[in-house]
């Protein structure tokens, strides 16, 4: 099988986002990048598939992002895919997740495939749209925040649960499909020392747009971020003490109902 | 007509979702300004029977949508469905739930009709002629206000418990049954049931109160701890991630980043850190109440109402209060 496995690179979850100066989005100095966390399950997926397959299958990182992406590009080489397709062009900054999904729906053709694994949401943009609009263009079918994935013996159906409100879905799905994976999928893999030596060594494939046969931006124009907003400003916070346990805790419970409201 | 609303009233097991009755006076907004209508379209098994409780909410069209295809969910029945009605209707404005069904429909939906999708968005208003929606990104640690150019189908899904619930004002909705025009080939990916959390309670996606418990409760029974405060508020349990990690609590009831994200009025974290990752699933709660032993816990900056002492000690006796009070 191909198995190819989507990869975002996004400000590690620790780090501290502050608006720049412009007010144009976010200050990326400082900051450290990492593979989306979502997609290291994807991945993990994918490794898992293709060592249970052992059939000479291939997973291929498919990443659209800036230069700088070839770091986490080889770190998900170094967890065990095989190689990676990495679009990279200067018309993709600041793109919407039409333009993205547009973008690695050709490359993902070219690449062929016959399933493709991704996170549930970029934890930058939190979006979680680049999934069902790729969906959309592939003409294959979906499955969000899977928990559980099992491919069916000939390789042409899987049996997957997905969490939702109150429980778990199961769900069947035709091949290829894309799959967007959640934790409790499973446990993503580190990667190993030689893994990294050998990372060092798996074709990174770079493409423009126009190396995919792309004119123009795809997908663009379609919105307009108009402003950044820090957090509002939260309250103090009110500890509330007393010298009896008892006495403090009876004090919070009335706050809570004459003040807050919510008892 | 592009100024016209559709709201997806997604229904669950043939209940009509909470979120719905937000979602009708997020599109007031929208209608308010553009001078349009609102209609509704509800899809599933149950579908004209639920109609009549979003009648009388000043929509002017519910169409309901019922077929043997549509019985279980699947992204590409439901989205065909909503795409053929937004094709042929030609409304400016989709508004659905940030539930798990929304946010796997919107996308494609959306892609379907060549329109623009803002996800989990918090607010809503109209300003300049133009739909301004607001939403959290990088997990919640900023805001921006997005709006949607082009004139495409603008999907916008909203987060649960964010707009004040639409309430009733009478007038007359008319209800049309409409056909699916779904074939069966066309649902590639479909659902074959759902496996129930097990505990009946709510979903902390969905709960009004929500006792979250993490490390520091040592051990799964002790939960039982926080349910019985739960339960006085027909609430949630929640847990951190190293409560979960640590097999005391399971993964779906998880918030934060890699969990759930949750909005209710009122949240109690006890023996969470307050960790940026559980923030970031917990931080729009209105009301915060962070019990924790070590006074410097981070969770203290973020809660509006805290107890610096031990939680084996400190939530019985919340228990007892509040059971009182409620007496
Ligand atoms: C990519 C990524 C994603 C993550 N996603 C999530 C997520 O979705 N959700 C999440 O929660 N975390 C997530 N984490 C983990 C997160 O960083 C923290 O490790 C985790 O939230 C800590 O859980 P905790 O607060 O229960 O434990 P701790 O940080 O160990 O805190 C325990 C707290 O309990 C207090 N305490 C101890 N004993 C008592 C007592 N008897 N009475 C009162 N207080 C007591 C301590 O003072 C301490 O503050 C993620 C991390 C990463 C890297
Ligand atoms: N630029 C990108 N390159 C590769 N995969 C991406 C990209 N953007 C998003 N994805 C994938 O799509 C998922 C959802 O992303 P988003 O819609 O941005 O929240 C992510 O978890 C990734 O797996």
């Amino acid at each position: 099988m191909k198995i190819i496995v989507l990869l975002k690179r996004v400000p590690d979850t620790e780090a501290k986002i502050l608006i720049n100066q412009e007010g144009t989005g976010i200050r990326e100095d400082g900051v450290k990048f990492v593979i989306n966390p979502h997609d290291e399950y994807g991945i993990e997926e994918g490794l898992k598939l293709k060592e249970k397959l052992a059939d000479g299958s291939k997973v291929t990182v498919v990443c659209a992002g800036p230069e700088e992406s070839t770091e986490v590009i080889r770190t998900a080489l170094a967890m065990g895919a095989d190689d990676a397709v990495h679009v990279c062009d200067p018309a993709l900054s600041n793109s919407n997740p039409f333009t993205i999904a547009e973008v690695l729906a050709k490359a993902i053709s070219a690449e062929g495939f016959d399933i493709i694994f991704c996170g549930k949401q970029g934890i930058d943009d939190d979006m979680a749209q680049v999934q069902g609009i790729l969906a959309e263009k592939l003409d294959i079918p979906q499955v969000n925040n899977a928990t559980v994935f099992e491919m069916a013996g000939d390789c042409r159906s899987a049996k997957l649960s997905r969490r939702i409100e109150g429980g778990d879905e199961k769900v069947e799905t035709s091949m290829p499909a894309i799959i967007s994976c959640d934790k409790g999928l499973n446990e993503p893999r580190y990667a190993s020392l030689p893994g990294i030596m050998k990372a060092k060594k798996k074709e990174i494939r770079k493409k423009s747009l126009a190396d995919l046969g792309i004119e123009g931006i795809p997908g663009a124009g379609r919105s307009r971020i108009l402003k950044w907003l820090p957090l509002p400003k939260g309250g103090e916070c009110r500890i509330v003490a007393a010298e009896e346990t008892a006495d403090a805790v009876r004090e919070l419970a009335r706050l809570l109902r004459e003040e807050a409201k919510v008892i | 007509m592009a100024n016209d609303v559709l709201v997806f009233g997604e229904m669950r097991g043939g209940e009509l979702k909470k979120v719905v009755r937000e979602l009708v006076s997020a599109a007031k907004i929208v209608a308010g300004e553009t001078g349009g209508s609102i209609d509704a379209v509800l899809v599933g098994a149950g579908a004209a029977a639920s109609a009549g409780r979003i009648k009388g909410f000043g929509l002017r069209h519910i169409y309901t949508v019922e077929d043997e295809l549509l019985v279980n969910y699947s992204t590409e029945g439901y989205a065909g469905v909503l795409a053929s009605l937004v094709g042929e209707k030609g409304y400016g404005y989709v508004f659905m739930g940030a539930t798990a069904m929304g946010r796997d429909l919107g996308p494609r939906a959306a892609a379907r009709v060549d329109g623009v999708m803002f996800s989990d968005c918090v607010d809503v208003r109209f300003e300049g002629g133009s739909l301004v929606a607001r939403r959290p990104v990088y997990s919640g640690k900023l805001f921006v206000e997005i709006s949607p150019e082009g004139g495409r189908p603008v999907f916008v899904s909203i987060r649960p418990n964010n707009m004040a619930p639409a309430v009733e004002i009478g007038g007359t909705t008319e209800t049309t049954a409409r056909p699916s025009g779904i074939s069966r080939e066309k649902i590639r990916a479909v659902a074959t049931g759902i496996v129930p959390l097990a505990g009946g309670r709510p979903d902390v996606t969905e709960a009004d109160v929500i006792v979250s418990g993490g490390r520091a409760m040592k051990e799964a029974s002790n939960f039982r701890m926080l349910e019985d405060l739960a339960d006085l508020f027909g609430g949630a349990v929640g847990a951190s991630r190293a409560a979960v990690d640590a097999g005391f609590a399971v993964q779906p009831i998880q918030v934060g980043q890699t969990g759930k994200v949750v909005n209710p009025k009122l949240y109690i974290a006890c023996g969470i850190s307050g960790a940026i990752q559980h923030l970031a699933g917990m931080r729009t709660s209105k009301v915060i109440v962070a019990i924790n032993k070590d006074p410097n816990a981070p969770i203290f900056e973020k809660a509006h109402y805290g107890i610096v002492g031990d939680l084996f000690e400190v939530v019985p006796l919340l228990t007892a209060e509040v059971r009182k009070m409620l007496q």
